[in-house]
């Protein structure tokens, strides 16, 4: 039998910020990731936790102005059925349905997915590529954090210990693009062997590309920019020669492992040949 | 669907100077056709299930219960010098056991006696994971706290962990037929290869759990999720030096066993017992998901050569086949797994000059055990895949080449056994064939393989193909032996009783288990029909070894073929005896009899089948008594980007002898076909220092409903004359033929042959030039970074070597280099293994 810690239960966010600046505690939102982790005795377990569930205040999906923002404790359900989320961000929508069973979707959060900094969470490179924006907060105040500088290290966030993930503000962008493709050991409920999420503008004039995006997860320590080969795509059209360079660059440029999941060698191929296909059904060749 | 049998022309041309014969000698009429039969009754634990009243071991309550928990190694090979306990814990709420506490033998009583209950001091440990001492507690945390204050002090010993470079040798087998070097002379071609399998767990929806409550006569009562009640039964006795009545096995609803609880509830039924026994209180021993994939047996990896001599015609002529199984650290059930493996090592297939050589070695990994198919579906993997290239280098159709050259009555087989009835692979072959349009699909397959090659440039390492995926059709024909291998039944000896009360209750008692696949359903219906009475009127008793005869284990796909069988005459017998007494029907008299003449007890022990003999120590005579035949056609479409396979679709078709249950028969084939499915695709365990890396369900994959293919199950009956019933056993047939047939369609989707299972998205892009080739199943990594992974321990490291350029996957190119040879002159054959990396 696992220990059980001590769990906090705060009905407000500024009752949450209080009991975080008093003492550390391993936030807890969904549970999906916390959960297996004490259960299944996966490392020690945490001293204290905080149970973030009954804080409404970081529900909800909404627009403000041209950034959409999703509330911390959005489940993957939530986004599956917003009918903003499906107009504005498809693929987010699409990472949402890959991720675990429906029971997981119902509890798991994006903030939860967030904050655990799974190299293989299965929303991040999507948040990634649409240049999301991570509001965190505390008794100190809030602060936005970019997502490109969110994950600075394996499982390590920018998150100071009395700092919660409050929301994500994604900037809705005209004409942009995006594509989400994920390789796992089966159709479902499987943690990624390659994710992936690709964004661009097209000009209207001559159909190049730019502000383009290439976000990975489980290539790497952490979700990541492939910055080198967006360097390849921006400004570029969606040509044979684009999508062989662009592979090409991609390859070289990320470093996975051997895992029992697959190999470094597979990853990094199929990252290439996955953008690859992407750059083709884009350019309809 | 149900296909009757009937003697039949066969009107297709044969091999050149074959006789063209009927392909069934045993009509259906000849056996029994009842009213039960051919329906489908509820299951009789169905809606205690459905509703989940049924009572799994962990449901049981017994007041009062300890929790038993196993300190287990943590290498692969060692000396255990100590068990050092830590003096800060308070010892007295708990207790310890350990093998010096074992009143009997220290061995899990199976074939061999190698096997220790738990390791003792000074002995080896031979696996990660093995037992070495037990606890038991009165609540969860106390045990928790207990096992992390015991410390195994240990010496490090050198592991083995390749079975082909292992001199510990369990069992070896060498079958023979004809004169195979004469065979390959006489060869025009001849055509080698080498397929390895891996690990495979059966993940039962239930983990191995087992409750023991101390009996006042010294003795002890295990009630767990078993498949052999007297397996256990046996094995508590030697350990715990207990009389027949003193050990008490009771079967609590088993959520499924696919072989995975045939041999190691026994280690936990005793460990359960000695707690019990130690603490003098009821103690519960429930895995959970990770001690139990971590520590119980897993199917054998193997690994199969094959040399095959062939005309240009496609007639077998010589088969020259190798066999090495990993049996990991214990013998378990392994020389019998081999010999099974070895004895279907050919495939359902006429050949005059044949040797199998089969050997099954140790290793410094947990034992392996029985798993559906039970080494058959192994073999047949090989023989399959190899049949497959066989017909490719031939330039002949996979169907033709089987008409060609499959098993028809008469046939003899390697170990001299002549087929003489209920010999149903052709039927089975042209049904699925038929029924799954295969060579209509096939030549479909090959025209988008030529549309891709005209599409536009085809694929490189870093580049996708215009066409992002390709669809393939692969055939796959197998055999499998009816019931236990040998003289094994005639060995066992099963009992079965069957119960008519004074109060006019009809009673089945047997050892048989049901795990899911139907026997309390089938048993009674099979006696109603006997009796002439309705399904509801027969009970069965619970398998509980204070009531139930020794009907033997519920293995081998036996269980509806011999104890069914067994059932069957007894109920002839009380039938008969009612009748006679009475003058009139059963049905209509019993109860009037029964309140005046019962009770009456029929006990009906197994007889050998007529005519069926074999010679354990020559290998020679009918290795089974009959043979299940099983054809299955699967298409795939393979993601000519990843790799990534998706089973659209099964056409199974099965040669059961004869269908007791439709709706459950076809569950089993459903069953074993999305199994063999997962063993083709996905399911694999790999292992770093003897360990599995992935024993969690997070890591360990099956195929889920959405990865699950359409099925369609066609149920062929040609009867065995030597059960009443005709029954041959349905479990394994499905097992068999899923993983080849998926490899094949592979093969037609994308021009690779793949050898190693499962044939995973890494293996695909790897044989197509791609990748690097990942490890071997079944085998330690080689490869430097593999580690644990509980989520995704994805951390960066070095830059490994550059892609190593591939080759253009051109879908119409055969990837075996020189694959096909003309006979050798006298001498070294000179020819490389195109396995050679």
């Amino acid at each position: 039998m696992p220990a059980e810690p001590p769990i906090e239960v705060p009905r407000s966010l500024a009752e949450a910020f209080a009991i975080l600046a008093a003492a550390p505690h391993r936030p807890v939102a969904g549970g999906t990731d916390v959960l297996v982790q004490i259960a299944g005795e996966l490392g020690p377990p945490p001293e204290r936790v905080i149970d973030l569930w009954r804080l409404d205040e970081l529900r909800g999906i909404g627009l403000e102005g041209d950034t959409l923002a999703l509330g911390a404790l959005t489940t993957y359900t939530e986004i599956r059925r917003s009918a903003v989320c499906l107009e504005h961000l498809p693929a987010l929508v699409d990472a949402a349905a890959t991720i675990g069973a429906a029971q997981i979707q119902n509890r798991g959060t994006l903030g939860g997915n967030i904050a655990n900094a799974s190299p293989a969470g299965d929303s991040l490179p999507v948040l990634l590529a649409m240049d999301a924006e991570i509001v965190v907060g505390g008794v100190r105040g809030e602060q936005t954090i970019p997502a490109r500088d969110f994950w600075v290290a394996y499982r390590r966030t920018a998150l100071q210990p009395d700092e919660l993930v409050l929301r994500v503000r994604i900037p809705l962008v005209a004409r942009r693009e995006i594509r989400f493709r994920k390789v796992g050991t089966r159709r479902a409920q499987a943690i990624s062997k390659v994710v992936m999420a690709l964004a661009w503008r097209s000009s209207p004039g001559d159909g190049g590309w730019s502000d383009v995006r290439v976000a990975l997860g489980s290539v790497a320590a952490t979700p990541i920019r492939a910055t080198a080969t967006e360097a390849v795509l921006d400004g570029a059209a969606p040509t044979a020669e684009t999508a062989e360079r662009a592979a090409a660059t991609l390859a070289a440029e990320i470093q996975p492992i051997d895992d029992v999941r697959s190999t470094a060698d597979y990853r990094r191929v199929v990252a290439a040949r996955v953008l690859h296909r992407l750059v083709r059904d884009a350019g309809g060749w | 669907m149900t296909i009757r049998t009937e003697p039949r022309r066969v009107a297709r041309p044969l091999a050149p100077g074959r006789e063209v014969t009927d392909a069934l000698v045993v009509a259906p009429s000849q056996t029994t056709a009842g009213r039960a039969r051919g329906v489908a009754p509820l299951r009789r634990e169905g809606p205690e299930k459905l509703t989940g009243e049924a009572k799994y071991a962990d449901d049981l309550v017994f007041p009062g219960a300890w929790y038993g928990a196993t300190i287990r190694s943590t290498e692969a090979h060692a000396r255990l010098l100590a068990l050092d306990r830590d003096d800060g814990f308070d010892w007295s709420a708990v207790v310890l056991v350990t093998a010096a506490d074992i009143p009997g033998d220290n061995v899990v009583s199976l074939i061999s006696d190698d096997q220790p209950v738990l390791v003792p001091v000074g002995g080896e440990i031979q696996h990660h994971a093995e037992p070495l001492a037990l606890l038991a507690a009165a609540d969860r945390a106390t045990l928790r706290a207990a096992s992390h204050a015991i410390r195994p002090r240990t010496e490090r010993l050198v592991p083995v962990f390749d079975p082909l470079a292992s001199e510990h040798v369990f069992a070896h087998y060498e079958i023979g037929a004809g004169d195979v070097e004469r065979g390959f002379a006489e060869a025009e071609l001849v055509l080698e290869g080498t397929y390895r399998v891996g690990h495979q767990e059966q993940l039962y929806i239930e983990n191995n759990a087992m409750i023991a409550v101390p009996r006042d006569d010294g003795g002890v009562t295990v009630h767990g999720s078993l498949q052999c009640p007297y397996y256990v039964h046996k094995a508590l006795k030697r350990s715990l030096r207990l009389s027949d009545a003193q050990a008490r096995v009771v079967q609590a609803e088993t959520g499924g066993g696919f072989g995975g609880k045939e041999e190691y509830p026994s280690i936990l039924a005793i460990h359960a017992a000695l707690l019990a026994r130690r603490c003098g209180r009821r103690v519960r021993m429930i895995y959970d998901r990770h001690e139990d994939i971590a520590a119980t047996t897993k199917r054998h990896p193997a690994v199969v050569t094959h040399r095959t001599g062939i005309r240009r015609d496609g007639t077998l002529v010589a088969q020259d086949i190798d066999v090495v199984m990993d049996g990991g650290a214990y013998c378990t059930l392994t020389p019998v797994v081999l010999s099974r493996g070895a004895l279907h090592a050919g495939g359902p297939y006429r050949c005059p000059n044949v040797r199998i050589r089969a050997r099954a070695t140790r290793t410094n990994t947990p034992p392996n055990g029985a798993f559906r198919g039970f080494g058959a579906p192994q073999t047949q993997f090989a023989a399959e895949t190899h049949l497959n290239r066989v017909a490719e280098t031939l330039d002949l159709s996979p169907l033709e080449i089987r008409r060609r050259n499959v098993y028809r009555p008469g046939d003899q087989t390697p170990t001299g056994q002549r087929l003489r009835e209920s010999v149903a692979g052709e039927e089975v072959l042209e049904r699925a064939a038929e029924a799954a349009e295969f060579e209509r699909l096939r030549e479909r397959t090959r025209r988008a393989r030529v549309a891709r090659g005209a599409a536009g440039p085809g694929a490189t390492p870093l580049a996708t193909a215009h066409d992002r995926t390709a669809t393939g059709i692969g055939l796959a024909l197998a055999w499998h032996g009816a019931g236990f291998t040998g003289s094994g039944e005639v060995k066992l000896a099963s009992v079965v009783s069957l119960e008519l009360t004074p109060a006019g209750a009809i009673r089945i008692l047997t050892a048989s288990t049901e795990m899911g696949q139907g026997t309390k359903t089938i048993f009674p219906q099979l006696v109603a029909d006997a009796l002439g009475v309705p399904y509801e009127a027969v009970e069965i008793a619970p398998q509980d070894t204070a009531f139930v005869p020794d009907s033997g284990p519920t293995v081998a796909s036996r269980t509806a073929m011999v104890v069914g069988g067994l059932l069957l005459q007894a109920a002839a017998r009380l039938r008969g005896r009612v009748e006679e007494a009475t003058g009139g029907a059963f049905a209509e008299t019993y109860p009037a009899w029964a309140a005046v003449n019962g009770p009456v007890r029929i006990d009906q022990r197994f007889e050998p089948y007529p005519g069926v003999h074999f010679d354990d120590e020559t290998y020679r005579g009918d290795a089974y008594p009959a043979y299940g035949w099983a054809a299955c056609v699967a298409t795939v479409e393979v993601d000519l980007d990843t790799g990534e396979v998706s089973v659209l679709d099964v056409v199974a078709a099965d040669d059961v002898g004869r269908v007791i249950h439709p709706v459950l028969a076809e569950g089993q084939v459903e069953g074993g076909t999305l199994q063999a499915v997962g063993y083709a695709t996905i399911e694999e365990m790999k292992l770093e220092d003897g360990r599995y890396l992935n024993d969690r369900l997070a890591t360990y994959l099956i195929p889920t409903a959405l990865d699950a293919p359409r099925i369609t199950s066609i149920l062929v009956e040609a009867p065995f004359s030597g059960a009443p019933h005709g029954a041959k056993g349905v479990g394994e047939l499905p097992m068999d033929v899923g993983a080849p047939a998926v490899v094949a369609a592979i093969h037609d989707a994308v021009g690779v042959w793949i050898h190693d299972l499962p044939a995973t998205p890494e293996r695909i892009l790897a044989a197509l030039g791609v990748t690097a080739r990942p490890e071997e199943p079944g085998r330690e990594g080689t490869a430097p970074a593999v580690r644990a992974a509980t989520d995704a321990a994805d951390t960066a490291r070095e830059v490994r070597e550059p892609i190593r350029a591939g080759t253009d996957p051109r879908p119409e190119a055969r990837t075996d280099p020189l694959p096909l040879r003309g006979p050798q002159p006298e001498g070294e054959p000179d020819w490389p293994s195109e396995d050679d990396r």
